[in-house]
């Protein structure tokens, strides 16, 4: 994962550079918007469906603690075994035993952005464990060696021809890039693996706290191969990823697929009430729940960025985001991209160091909030979080210089309108054809791109005063 | 109508001309004008980049110098969005100020909204012939609901051909200081905005916020493509001239 030794800039240049990804986002992302546009638009009340998504999320959030609590003693009632996880490292550990304990040799996994957060495969293989991504997005970036650059659609920055060639190897021999042939080579590697897989790790879109059932939603399905074929199963999940009952799942589930791909209904939805039943005839004998907590109790009591938490995964914020649009998910450095990654990453990490240039991953344009189907304010969040990290004193001594000066002076009309005329004296050397080009930073990064006007030789104040005084 | 002219710190250093005309339709229209002194900007440069305190005072200021002011209007979406959108939060500690704050919200326009839906004037009698194209400001757009009233007043200049632009929701990349804070990234966007103004088929570029038109502008500019662009105040000044 080289991405993760670049600095920003460098990813940045690096996703700037490479035409195919920016087109391939794009296409992707138009795509996906559209048919959200038109599944939204076929409710005929989307705002209603909207509004009741974040009464749901809200009062789930404000009650974690109780629902957390409900559905871990439904669980533990029939034998699943719940851990709870405190940090990604805990987590890690947690299924390391596991695997260790049941000398697995062959791990299944599916859907799950949770076993990313955590970097989980990287410390099964180290232990000498197989780990087999077994949808396909997911596939393709393991094999790549790549984080998923979209929570929905992990591998949208490959195109077709890339996918055919990383599978080359594995085939031994060269695979045409048509749809149908790569589909069918993956089927075929699928299926030994299935029936090879000792422990299934699956993530989880809803957890019932009423009933004590998992959700999980896949296009694919082999979410619900891992899920039932393994005999041993292990579930990661987000401690915020509740709901009461089924009553709210069902609008949950619409607000998700439609906001997702478009579909009224993803085309499985899985529900597990683990472990197996006695008249089951097939699904997990032994079933852990791992819940993480990676300091989302900590954005809970944080009043400023609880909505945070309200989020469902849906991914609408990416297709609609347009830094997200020229960039692809890579360049955000964080395994969460886009809009939401940009306001849960520097929560979830931490390290301001390391996650400090997300919040400014966005020109505030306000697309993410407005395509939210829980109605979160995510570029209210972004301000925020910007407004955090200059309150500690992790803002560039300069910029903080800049804006005390702006202070000043732009709560002075009078003085700045002297300052302005300063202004239009200095600006000459660098005055062509009308325009300001070139100059010294921060003004060049405007002007490499872009010419400037003129400060005007008077200000509207002054031209006002001037008129005022001839009357 | 008494009106009150709010001078935007971009327009009022470099873009004069687009509050003096301002000025001039709204007299025009049978309104008296006053630019009460004092004020300057409306914090969102601050607000936005993280420095909140910064933010304030200067909002403050702006807060005082309107406070007798019977109606607010503004050449920007993106200015008037930050009072309306933000100032509560500003101020929220800081009663005397909230209550002077949502005085202010109350009565503050931006130009578009006020002719159209105050002044339920859509109609300004402007003539120019031109074929345009209009760029929905976000702010005005996401953050302050603006959609039908700066089409209205355009539908109703005569002679003046109205191309849709594609992908018109898409911001143009300037964001403010996003734009020199992340050059590179602004740049790509910028350039896809200009794109699609090229591929209207428009000879302006029509807008009703200077800071999205000063991005568009300077990037048009920069690889030399004739598209002029014009705040929307600047087409109507020049078209309602006798």
């Amino acid at each position: 994962m080289t991405m993760y030794n670049l600095t920003t800039d460098q990813r940045v240049d690096e996703a700037l550079a490479n035409n195919f990804l920016r087109q391939a986002t794009r296409r992707a992302t138009d795509r996906l918007r559209n048919n959200k546009y038109k599944a939204a638009d076929e409710l005929g009340n989307w705002e209603e469906w909207r509004g009741a998504g974040e009464t749901i999320r809200k009062h789930v959030i404000a009650n974690l603690d109780y629902y957390l609590n409900q559905l871990i003693e439904q669980m533990e009632k029939r034998g699943v075994h719940v851990h709870l996880a405190k940090t990604p490292a805990d987590a890690v550990g947690i299924v390391r035993k596991i695997v260790h304990e049941q000398e697995a040799k062959n791990v299944l996994k599916s859907k799950s952005m949770i076993s990313e957060e955590i970097h989980l495969n990287h410390a099964l293989e180290k232990d000498g464990v197989a780990v087999v991504e077994t949808d396909l997005g997911e596939y393709i970036i393991q094999i790549a060696g790549e984080p998923p650059s979209h929570i929905i659609v992990p591998a949208m920055h490959k195109t077709r021809q890339q996918v055919a060639d990383l599978f080359e190897p594995i085939a031994g021999h060269a695979l045409s890039s048509d749809t149908p042939t790569l589909t069918r080579f993956v089927r075929l590697q699928m299926r030994e693996q299935f029936l090879r897989g000792d422990i299934g790790i699956t993530g989880c879109n809803f957890a019932v706290a009423e009933t004590g059932s998992i959700v999980m939603v896949t296009n694919e399905g082999n979410g619900r191969m891992v899920s039932t074929l393994p005999r041993v199963q292990i579930t990661l999940m987000g401690m915020e990823r509740i709901v009461p009952s089924f009553r709210e799942l069902d609008v949950l589930l619409n607000l998700l697929a439609r906001s997702a791909t478009g579909q009224r209904l993803s085309s499985y939805t899985t529900i597990l009430t683990p472990p197996k039943h006695s008249a089951d005839s097939d699904g997990p004998e032994e079933y852990h729940l791992v819940i993480l907590d990676h300091n989302r109790s900590e954005i809970l009591g944080d009043e400023l960025f609880r909505t945070a938490l309200n989020c469902i995964r849906c991914g609408a914020c990416f297709n609609v985001c347009p830094v997200y649009r020229q960039l692809g998910g890579h360049a955000y450095g964080s395994v969460y991209s886009g809009p939401i990654g940009s306001v849960i990453t520097p929560l979830l990490e931490k390290d301001w160091k390391k996650w400090g240039h997300l919040p400014y991953f966005s020109s505030l344009c306000g697309a993410c909030s407005e395509a939210c189907p829980v109605r979160i304010p995510l570029h209210d969040l972004l301000v925020k979080l910007r407004m955090r990290k200059t309150q500690s004193g992790h803002t560039p001594q300069v910029e903080q210089h800049i804006f005390k000066a702006y202070r000043y002076f732009f709560s002075r009309e009078k003085t700045l309108r002297r300052v302005l005329r300063i202004g239009a004296h200095l600006q000459r050397p660098f005055v062509r054809n009308h325009r300001i080009s070139g100059g010294p930073p921060p003004l060049s990064n405007w002007t490499k791109s872009r010419t400037l006007p003129m400060v005007a030789a008077k200000p509207f104040m002054q031209v006002w005063a001037d008129l005022k005084n001839k009357r | 109508m008494k009106v009150s002219l709010f001078a935007t710190c971009l327009t009022n250093a470099f873009y004069p001309e687009v509050d003096l005309t301002m000025a001039k339709i709204l007299k025009h229209l049978g309104h008296t004008v006053d630019v009460p002194e004092g004020q300057v900007c409306c914090g969102q440069i601050a607000f936005n980049s993280g420095y909140v305190d910064d933010a304030r005072e200067v909002a403050r200021t702006l807060i005082n110098s309107f406070e007798r002011s019977e109606v607010v209007v503004g050449p920007s979406g993106s200015c008037i969005a930050m009072i309306h959108h933000y100032y509560p939060t500003l101020f929220e500690k800081e009663p005397v100020y909230l209550k002077k704050a949502e005085n202010l919200i109350q009565k503050s326009y931006e130009f578009s909204q006020f002719v159209v839906d105050v002044l339920k004037q859509p109609d300004l009698g402007a003539h120019y012939k031109a074929k345009a194209t209009y760029h929905p400001s976000c702010h005005a757009t996401r953050l302050l609901g603006i959609g039908e009233a700066p089409l209205k007043l355009l539908q109703n200049v005569k002679g003046l051909e109205l191309l849709p632009l594609p992908e018109s929701q898409l911001c143009c990349g300037f964001g403010g200081t996003f734009s020199v804070k992340m050059p590179k990234i602004s740049e790509a966007m910028v350039a896809e905005k200009a794109q699609h103004v090229l591929e209207s088929g428009a000879d302006i570029l029509l807008g009703l916020d200077m800071g999205c038109l000063m991005n568009i502008s300077g990037y048009l500019e920069k690889i030399n493509k004739p598209v002029k662009t014009m705040h929307i105040i600047q087409l109507l000044g020049e078209g309602i001239k006798p």
